[in-house]
């Protein structure tokens, strides 16, 4: 028999980027919190510079529960899922935003409204055969002081490029109007960032610094980042990366309202003969607890939120929590960041030094900033060129046809060309469709017995034709910047297991489509929330942190002002 | 801000492991690819440092003449023997990568088996140019199938090696390689930095930064 534990107001399942948010307006209006951690807690000596260490092994993580799980994937339904690769994610307090790229966007607003926006602009028959895309329950107007309160408590360094209607050249000019300016100056530019900027100026386009979760400036006590170029995969060592264990999470705790719990594995959500989720099970070093709890929220990352339900059976829900209505794993999809382009300059770009959060940004063919009614797809994708060199990977770099990628030709070339080599970053949008979707495995397990996810999803016509439109002007801007050898990666077909997973508990109004309702509650059971990308119903062209950072605290503060409703 | 206190650390820590695997024997001097002189060997014999704890001294040798083609000693200066390459991937063997010790052990078997097969000797002693043949074979999996020795596709092989080898040249010195910074000088890499400023920046973009020839873990701010 697990050991019961004394009732709480709220537990969080994960201490990440999402729950590490949500907690601090809980624990600071006066709730009581357990923030149920699966890592530990990491500092400033776990974070040295050693590409080996971040990049090769496995990094400082103790606690390794998410690769114990990570998901099968299978492009379609008629094959079998296998386990590739690792899981993108890591166990820790403050989880993957500890070695995140810290890349800060928010949406733009049309991927709030993406299916009227489409009817009203091209026609309803321009939205993809099979999407299961509907507009979220509320548009970007409504979570804009969640994203400006965000961006001041965690710390986002940039610059804006629509303050309340006025557009500013320097930022992004295709923003949605944001209140006010960035908290803090964008991180810094190279001569290399210079170069390609006023390439984009040359074609028309619209360069900018993007924004991150990254101190530009001493920011909360706090240094300003030090370029030291190890941020990929890598922590902090000057506290310069905002990630929630050095941000939201100290100051829940200094509420005295928060406990984080570290090491604590959960295993199911137990429900009441109500239908009321009424606490979780977990184990920490073999011995199992059951923490009652009046509200419970799932932020433990779309793979794992989804598993999590799913495995919870009960009398209320046979077929898992929230899945009355079979949504559950539903309008899933791994953000379309594949098809990118790499390419050659005939100089040294002096990029040892930087970060993949620093660098120059076009958006002129993101989201639907330009015409597509001579294109055969909606959507767009964000060109970004960053930052990320570090000797290991820069000695691996593709030699473009110029030498065998070994032996004393290609020390000759590499001797060269270390320095001269750059891949660009293309997010593009992401629809969900009815055949991509998340369920368990029926084969594959954990240590403990639970069956993993299951990815079942492929990228469509409409992504892959973003992904080649949007190579198309990468390389022109590569081009037109000098380069002498443009490389393109193929435009991939399944989706993996991604950093930037979406849907599995969209959030919408209706029931019959969506796992919660439009303040991240669950439609059946009233009681769960669910947190991060996992209720997100579209992506952009944008990464989703701050998104799900913005609506965490919008979670958590409806839960605040509603106390009385839902916890009854 | 008060910060909880961080969680216990396991009694052993992985650096110590680290500790009681390296130091590897005194220096030895082996030649390079035996009885093979031809107008691509190098001009002197890189330093093989002690035998491997991991393989033995037939599949070190294999192994040695291996990376030595990967990332020669030659003109234009120091290769992956003279950074430790060997070292790198014994201690790698020990901890990090123990499950890659198999792989090593039968990829070496295969590789000198598909040298006696398709160029008529043991790999050790081909002419550097069968040895670049060779490998060119495995490294595109050209060596895979009947008679070659590799179980699956010898690319694997070849991919694991070549991976360990730059790791071993190019990675922080702290893992047994990059000795000297041999790595990081080819590269032109200037060097770990906790903080680089706009001035160092420009610096470097006028090719004036000078080269931090350090490890990360010279800062002693690391565990």
């Amino acid at each position: 028999m697990p050991t019961q534990l004394g009732e709480t107001d709220v537990v969080i399942v994960g201490m990440g980027a999402a729950g590490g948010v949500a907690a601090y307006p809980l624990a600071e209006a006066g709730l009581n919190v357990v923030g149920l951690e699966a890592g530990t807690w990491l500092d400033q000596r776990d974070f040295a510079p050693d590409e080996i260490r971040n990049n090769y092994r496995d990094w400082p993580m103790l606690v390794k529960k998410t690769e114990l799980e990570r998901p099968t994937s299978r492009a379609t339904s008629a094959t079998t899922a296998t386990r590739v690769g690792s899981h993108p994610m890591m166990n820790a307090v403050g989880g993957t935003t500890l070695h995140y790229w810290a890349q800060s966007w928010r949406l733009n607003p049309w991927d709030f409204s993406v299916v009227t926006e489409t009817a009203r602009r091209y026609g309803a028959s321009r939205i993809p055969a099979g999407s299961t895309v509907e507009d979220w329950p509320f548009g970007y107007d409504e979570l804009e002081p969640y994203y400006d309160r965000v961006e001041r408590e965690v710390g986002i360094s940039g610059q804006a490029g629509n303050v309340r209607g006025d557009i500013d050249s320097r930022g992004n000019r295709f923003e949605g109007p944001r209140q006010r300016e960035f908290p803090m100056p964008p991180l810094r530019w190279t001569a290399f960032h210079d170069r390609m900027a006023a390439a984009a100026r040359t074609l028309g386009w619209s360069p900018f610094p993007g924004p991150a979760a990254v101190n530009s400036e001493a920011y909360d006590n706090r240094p300003g980042c030090g370029y030291h170029g190890f941020c990929n995969k890598g922590g902090c060592p000057v506290n310069a990366k905002n990630a929630t264990h050095i941000t939201t999470i100290p100051r829940a705790v200094d509420t005295g309202n928060l406990k984080v719990v570290t090491r604590a594995h959960v295993t199911t959500l137990e429900v009441g003969s109500d239908g009321r989720v009424s606490g979780v099970n977990y184990v920490v070093g073999g011995n199992e607890y059951f923490q009652p709890a009046r509200v419970v929220l799932v932020a433990s990352y779309t793979y794992e939120n989804v598993r999590l339900l799913l495995l919870s059976k009960s009398r209320a829900y046979p077929d898992g929590l929230s899945n009355n209505h079979g949504q559950v794993g539903r309008h899933y999809f791994s953000h379309y960041t594949g098809g990118g382009v790499g390419a050659l300059f005939p100089y040294d770009l002096k990029a040892w030094y930087g970060l993949p959060a620093q660098g120059v940004a076009v958006d002129d063919w993101a989201d639907d900033n330009f015409d597509h009614s001579d294109h055969d797809f909606i959507g767009g994708g964000n060109l970004w060129v960053m930052s990320d060199r570090r000797p290991i990977s820069a000695a691996g770099m593709n030699t473009y046809g110029r030498s065998r990628n070994w032996g004393s030709s290609w020390k000759r070339f590499i001797r060269e060309n270390s320095d001269r080599s750059h891949g660009s970053y293309i997010q593009k949008t992401t629809l969900p469709y009815e055949d991509n979707y998340l369920d368990l495995d029926p084969q594959v397990t954990d240590p403990l017995g639970f069956p993993v996810i299951r990815i079942t999803g492929r990228y469509m016509d409409n992504e892959r034709a973003i992904g080649a439109f949007t190579q198309d002007r990468m390389e022109e801007w590569y081009r037109e910047a000098g380069a002498v050898e443009v490389n393109r990666g193929g435009l991939g077909n399944a989706m993996g297991a991604s950093t930037h997973a979406y849907g599995g508990t969209r959030m919408g109004d209706d029931a019959e489509t969506n796992v919660v309702d439009r303040w991240g509650f669950s439609h059946e059971a009233p009681n769960l929330g669910a947190l991060g990308a996992s209720v997100m119903g579209t992506s952009g062209a944008h990464n989703p942190t701050l998104t799900s950072q913005a609506l965490a605290w919008r979670t958590a503060e409806h839960l605040v002002d509603n106390w009385g409703d839902i916890a009854e | 801000m008060t910060l909880p206190p961080k969680d216990p650390r396991p009694a052993i820590s992985r650096r110590d492991l680290l500790k009681t695997a390296g130091a590897a024997g005194a220096a030895a001097l082996i030649p390079d690819a035996v009885g093979a002189v031809t107008e691509e060997a190098p001009a002197t014999a890189p330093l093989l440092a002690g035998p491997m704890t991991n393989l033995t001294a037939s599949e070190t040798e294999i192994l040695s003449a291996m990376v030595d083609r990967l990332i020669p000693t030659d003109e234009l200066g120091p290769g992956a023997l003279d950074a430790g390459v060997l070292q790198y991937i014994d201690r790698a063997l020990s901890e990090a990568e123990s499950d890659a010790a198999a792989a090593y052990r039968s990829g070496l078997a295969a590789l000198d088996q598909y040298s006696r097969y398709s160029r008529g000797g043991p790999f050790i002693d081909l002419s550097t140019v069968d040895q670049d043949s060779a490998l060119i074979d495995v490294q595109i999996g050209a060596a895979t199938g009947a008679g070659t020795g590799f179980v699956g596709s010898s690319a694997s092989f070849f991919n694991m090696v070549k991976s360990h080898t730059w790791q071993g040249m190019f990675g922080d010195p702290k893992y047994g390689g990059n000795v000297d910074f041999t790595g990081w000088d080819l590269i032109n890499y200037p060097g770990v930095r906790l903080a680089v400023s706009p001035e160092d920046q420009r610096s470097l973009e006028a090719d004036q930064l000078e080269r931090a020839r350090r490890s990360a873990y010279d800062f002693g701010l690391f565990e």
